[in-house]
């Protein structure tokens, strides 16, 4: 028997009990599906993650107080485990800034940090405040849509003004243009908008449209008094290029350990670099993507116990076939190669339906995140898509072997007696 | 002499728990080639236990089985499919026909495990037009009656041209006048291709139409039957010279 005739007689013997085949097929269809559209829904938050935080710039680098290697805490650096350790201060940014202890690195910002309320006539809202310095913006590529930046004399003078993000803009004006030299309260301080920034839309951080930032000396001196007079939240370093954000830690790694006066080992401060930062949320998404794949891989499994019992079924019912064939000379291969044949063909069948509605699924859940805002595109790769094949063809064979080995093992004179 | 079967203190024995059935105790006979036999016995004599052996379904428990010149008893699983295959062609009770295929295709299945790709199909169809259905060829077992059925049953067996054919009851589903069609039909085959042919049935009526009768009881050879061929051969010459 070749191969094309075990097909043909798989199909015709599959053909001729189709509602148990269809219902068989089912069960891997909606495992493959699940398994797709996991994936793809996995791999396109992956993406987007990653997207969001390359387009913060990959030179960055954040300095934090206290040895802690992790994200930054909502509105502010992370707690510290190290009750010795000194707070990073002006002077540490300014030792930074130089050229010549620091050759990589080609820009510091120092930032102040804390959540406020603002007022304007009747709104209220609580914006995330930061105090920075003029570089702040070119370090994070901030865009104005009108006004202007922060700049030095706003910060000599320690002036009381400030440039909004659009959406605290829209919460307390209702707008985001034309707010230009309008008077807000920063916990009941009078400030005045001298700029409106350009929305950036949602990030894996959640939105930073909301920010709201005044001059660094301004905060210190009337909003974010705590700690000494010098004392900084988070200091944001742009290396001179990608290639250098390597040197560039170093380098900020040895000035602070100087200044601090750690002793080896026991760092007070933490440098994380867009590497990090990647690193760790590709680690998040991916535990997740392979945590929904697997999810998904379960009700795959079930659909191949699902083809299994069918099989084992249509063993037991066509007993006394496998005998006439057995009578009539096919050998165990033949009877093994024609129930493999038809597992195998109910689980690729199954296979590449799955494929289509686990595509449709992970279209549409693109489709639902667009209508609610959110840049969020599934993807469906072509290694998912060879993945789940084979693994159904996998399962197919796996759960077939069993019931194919029996019908093969069948006694022809016990076969032929069967009722 | 040519024989085609030769079997030799055959002994099959089954464990059931922890009795021991024989089923067989030492049965020794020979068949000619384009003899028609037909084996007789009442029930549990071993006839069954027989036709498997004999069929190649079954290794006897001890014993020789020469079948066309192959010794069989030693065989394994595959060995014997393929003895099966080219050496027996069965006849069933109720007809074993696969109702998902043509009689076309019923009939191909021998050939299909034999590995014959070119000229099958010609060949099955050769072998329905040597049965009469020439016509039916494109029904299903369904479509057919059950003589029809048999028919096709019997091109089946006939269509890898076998050394044997062994037919358990083969008119035992079918009312007597369709019955005696098929045997008639079996019987021309013999005649005409000089098929060797066997019979296991307990109908004295089917069994006198075959040259010879083998008897089994309590698993032993009761007679081989040979000597009655050989006075029923003796009576009809002598019939033939007391005519002349």
């Amino acid at each position: 028997m070749t191969f094309a005739q075990a097909l043909l007689e798989a199909l015709e013997s599959l053909n001729g009990n189709k509602m148990r085949s269809g219902l068989t097929v089912l069960g891997i269809v909606i495992g493959v599906a699940a398994v797709i559209a996991m994936l793809a829904v996995g791999n396109g938050a992956q993406e987007s993650i990653t997207g969001s935080i390359s387009s913060i710039g990959t030179n960055l680098l954040f300095v934090f107080r206290g040895n802690r290697r992790g994200p930054p805490g909502p509105g502010g650096p992370p707690r510290s485990n190290n009750s010795n350790e000194r707070p990073l201060t002006l002077g540490d940014a300014n030792a930074i800034a130089d050229a010549f202890a620091a050759p990589s690195v080609a820009m510091v910002a120092p930032v102040v940090q804390g959540n406020m309320l603002i007022t304007f006539g009747g709104e209220t809202t609580t914006a995330p405040i930061s105090g920075v310095t003029p570089k702040y913006a070119t370090v994070r590529n901030l865009a104005l849509s009108e006004g202007e930046f922060i700049n030095d004399e706003h910060q000599l003078g320690r002036m009381s003004v400030v440039v909004l993000g659009p959406d605290t803009a829209d919460t307390i004006f209702g707008r985001h243009d034309g707010v230009l030299g309008e008077t807000v309260r920063i916990e009941g301080q009078p400030f005045r908008v001298i700029g409106v920034l350009v929305a950036k839309g949602g990030g894996s951080f959640g939105s930073e449209d909301k920010n709201v930032y005044i001059p660094f000396a301004t905060a210190k001196a009337r909003l974010l008094k705590r700690g000494g007079r010098d004392d900084i939240d988070i200091l944001l370093a742009q290396a001179t290029s990608a290639e250098t954000v390597t040197k560039a830690v170093d380098e900020i790694s040895n000035i602070l350990r100087q200044r601090h006066r750690t002793p080896l080992g026991s760092d007070d401060f933490t440098v994380l670099t867009q590497q990090d930062f990647l690193q760790t949320l590709q680690t998040i998404t991916g535990v997740l993507t392979i945590f929904l794949g697997g999810i998904a891989g379960i009700s795959l499994l079930v659909g191949g116990i699902g083809i299994m019992n069918i099989m084992l079924v249509s063993v037991t019912e066509r007993t006394r076939e496998i005998g006439l064939r057995k009578a009539l000379g096919a050998r165990k291969k033949d009877i093994l190669l024609q129930f493999l044949t038809e597992s195998s063909l109910l689980s690729l069948l199954g296979g590449f339906i799955g494929i289509l509605f686990g595509w449709l699924i992970a279209f549409t859940v693109g489709r639902v995140a667009a209508a609610m805002g959110t840049t969020f595109i599934p993807i469906v790769g072509v290694d998912a898509i060879i993945l789940s094949t084979s693994f159904s063809a996998a399962i197919g064979l796996f759960f077939g072997i069993y019931p194919a080995s029996r019908a093969a093992n069948l006694e022809p004179v016990e076969a032929l007696r069967y009722e | 002499m040519d024989l085609v079967i030769e079997a030799r203190n055959l002994v099959k024995t089954y464990k059931m728990g922890e009795f021991t059935v024989e089923a067989l105790r030492g049965v020794s006979f020979t068949i000619e080639r384009g003899e028609m036999v037909s084996i007789m016995g009442p029930s549990g004599s071993g006839k069954s236990t027989m036709m498997n052996t004999l069929g190649c379904l079954d290794r006897p428990t001890s014993g020789e089985y020469i079948l066309d010149g192959e010794a069989v008893a030693n065989m394994d699983d595959d060995q014997l499919a393929s003895v099966r295959n080219r050496k027996v062609g069965f006849v069933f009770q109720s007809f074993n026909l696969l109702s998902r295929l043509t009689a076309l295709g019923n009939v191909e299945l021998p050939l299909r495990y034999a590995g014959l790709e070119e000229g099958r199909r010609a060949r099955a169809q050769a072998a329905l037009e040597a049965v009469g259905l020439q016509n039916r060829m494109g029904h299903r077992p369904y479509e057919l009656s059950g003589g029809q059925q048999q028919r096709v049953a019997v091109a089946r067996a006939i269509v890898n041209n076998p050394s044997i054919i062994m037919a358990d009851e083969p008119t035992g589903n079918l009312d007597s006048k369709v019955g005696k069609e098929i045997m008639n039909l079996l019987l021309n085959l013999n005649k005409e291709r000089g098929t060797t042919l066997i019979i296991i049935t307990h109908d004295p009526n089917i069994a006198e139409q075959t040259q010879r009768i083998i008897r089994l009881r309590d698993g032993e050879l009761e007679s081989s039957g040979e000597k009655e061929k050989a006075e029923k051969q003796e009576a009809e010459a002598e019939k033939l010279e007391k005519q002349k």
